[in-house]
């Protein structure tokens, strides 16, 4: 199992492996939006939560449809099928891949997208810490959204379409703590939410990617 | 342990394709699929390593004692021929992957990355993968494909040295790999009666 990630971490470093295409996407639209609102520190300290989870998100979303088709096209995923890894093991390691490749990143570069946005300062250890928590929810729940539309010949929008509702309580959730964060308020109800989401997600999701996984393998 | 097919039916995208397939595999022994294109040679060979579900009978061995090699070899194109290997030994949780290299006359080739190899090549490393497996049951679709004659001399080697080792194979293909001792199954002799429509429900039907 640890083969698999490092195999995965050393495809998704090397040339084609799609990695640092979230964290670009991610910088792009923290540079562009202040460009598009207008320099106004007001407005932006305003909409910065709702902007920086936003971006995380779709960041997300953009490479999650090489999660599982690539194996798939190259016949791998067969092959891993039929190995002596349980293949809920492995769309759990795919995911684990997946968010150290593209939500880690994001969680690391995300104080500097909050100084471009004037994020208020009470804010940056809210943004930090919803992000940490959020963004594993992210990638599992984007893994079960691969495993339903692999094998399909581009499937991207599909996927978009399907696990974008699934993604609305982490977004919810996670922007409500920055926001509460930047006014000092509380913001132990949203974050225990988050979290749970994340919990919940990481406990159940794999057991239904692998299921539909194998479905879509016959 | 062998390997006991019983009574067989598969289909493939809802449709049956093969019924009533019985064979049997004793340790040291190797099977030859022979048919036509589109008799459903894949499918039973999908079937039998545990892709997919019989639509009846059984297959008498656990998934477990496979080792399928398909079509596709399963190559990383960016990862060496040596770290792809590496990574199915560490898969299949044998260490050692450097007997496979020499034994599929891939040694020349450890330290290049696979996208530079030709499809020769390429498929002499997917079959390599069989040789870190340690799976009694080599179930092989269409391995010569690509293959020279010297490689395709090569692997009937290869595959012979696993039966002596008390393995089993089981393989679909055209041509002829030099296992005179192996037996032949025409599959063409179990084709499945289409189901006649409007016998069944509705499902049915519209498969």
């Amino acid at each position: 199992m640890i083969s698999l990630l490092t195999r995965d971490l050393r495809l998704a470093l090397r040339a084609g492996g799609g990695f640092g295409l979230g964290l670009a996407f991610y910088l792009i639209l923290a540079v562009l939006v202040p460009l598009g609102v207008g320099p106004a520190p007001a407005t932006l300290a305003l909409i910065a939560p709702g902007i920086l989870w936003v971006g995380a998100l779709l960041a997300c979303l953009l490479s999650l449809d090489r999660i599982f088709a690539l194996d798939f096209e190259d016949g791998s995923l067969d092959l891993l099928a039929t190995a002596p890894v349980p293949l809920e093991a492995v769309v759990s390691i795919k995911a684990l891949a997946h968010w150290l490749t593209t939500g880690l990143p994001l969680v690391l570069i995300s104080p500097v997208m909050g100084l471009l946005l004037f994020l208020p300062s009470e804010a940056y250890l809210w943004l930090i810490l919803s992000l940490t928590l959020g963004t594993p929810a992210l990638s599992v729940i984007g893994t079960f959204g691969a495993a339903l539309t692999v094998g399909l010949k581009r499937g991207g929008l599909l996927l978009s379409l399907l696990v974008l509702p699934l993604y609305i309580p982490t977004l919810i959730f996670g922007a409500e703590v920055v926001s509460r964060g930047a006014q000092g308020l509380s913001v132990s109800t949203p974050l225990a939410l988050l979290a749970g989401i994340t919990a919940g997600a990481v406990a159940l999701l794999p057991f239904a990617s692998a299921l539909v996984l194998r479905i879509n393998l016959r | 342990m062998g390997l006991r097919v019983t009574d067989l039916s598969c289909a493939r995208g809802g449709l049956p394709l093969l019924e009533g397939v019985s064979f049997s595999l004793e340790a040291g022994q190797a099977l030859v699929l022979r048919g036509p294109n589109g008799c459903g040679k894949t499918t039973l060979l999908r079937t039998v390593a545990g892709l997919q579900p019989a639509l009846a009978g059984q297959v008498d061995l656990p998934p477990e004692a496979i080792a399928y090699a398909a079509h596709a070899d399963g190559i990383k194109s960016t990862l060496s021929v040596a770290e792809n290997l590496a990574f199915w030994a560490a898969i299949y949780g044998t260490s050692s992957f450097e007997e496979a290299l020499d034994r599929m006359n891939l040694r020349a080739l450890a330290g290049r990355a696979a996208q530079n190899l030709s499809a020769g090549q390429k498929r002499r490393l997917g079959l390599a993968r069989l040789l870190v497996t340690g799976r009694p049951l080599w179930v092989l679709d269409e391995p010569t494909v690509s293959l020279d004659t010297a490689s395709v001399a090569l692997f009937g080697d290869v595959v012979r040295r696993h039966l002596q080792a008390g393995g089993m194979a089981l393989i679909a293909t055209h041509i002829d790999l030099g296992l005179p001792e192996a037996e032949i199954l025409d599959l063409a002799s179990y084709k499945a009666r289409l189901p006649e429509i409007g016998a069944g429900t509705f499902d049915e039907a519209f498969l």
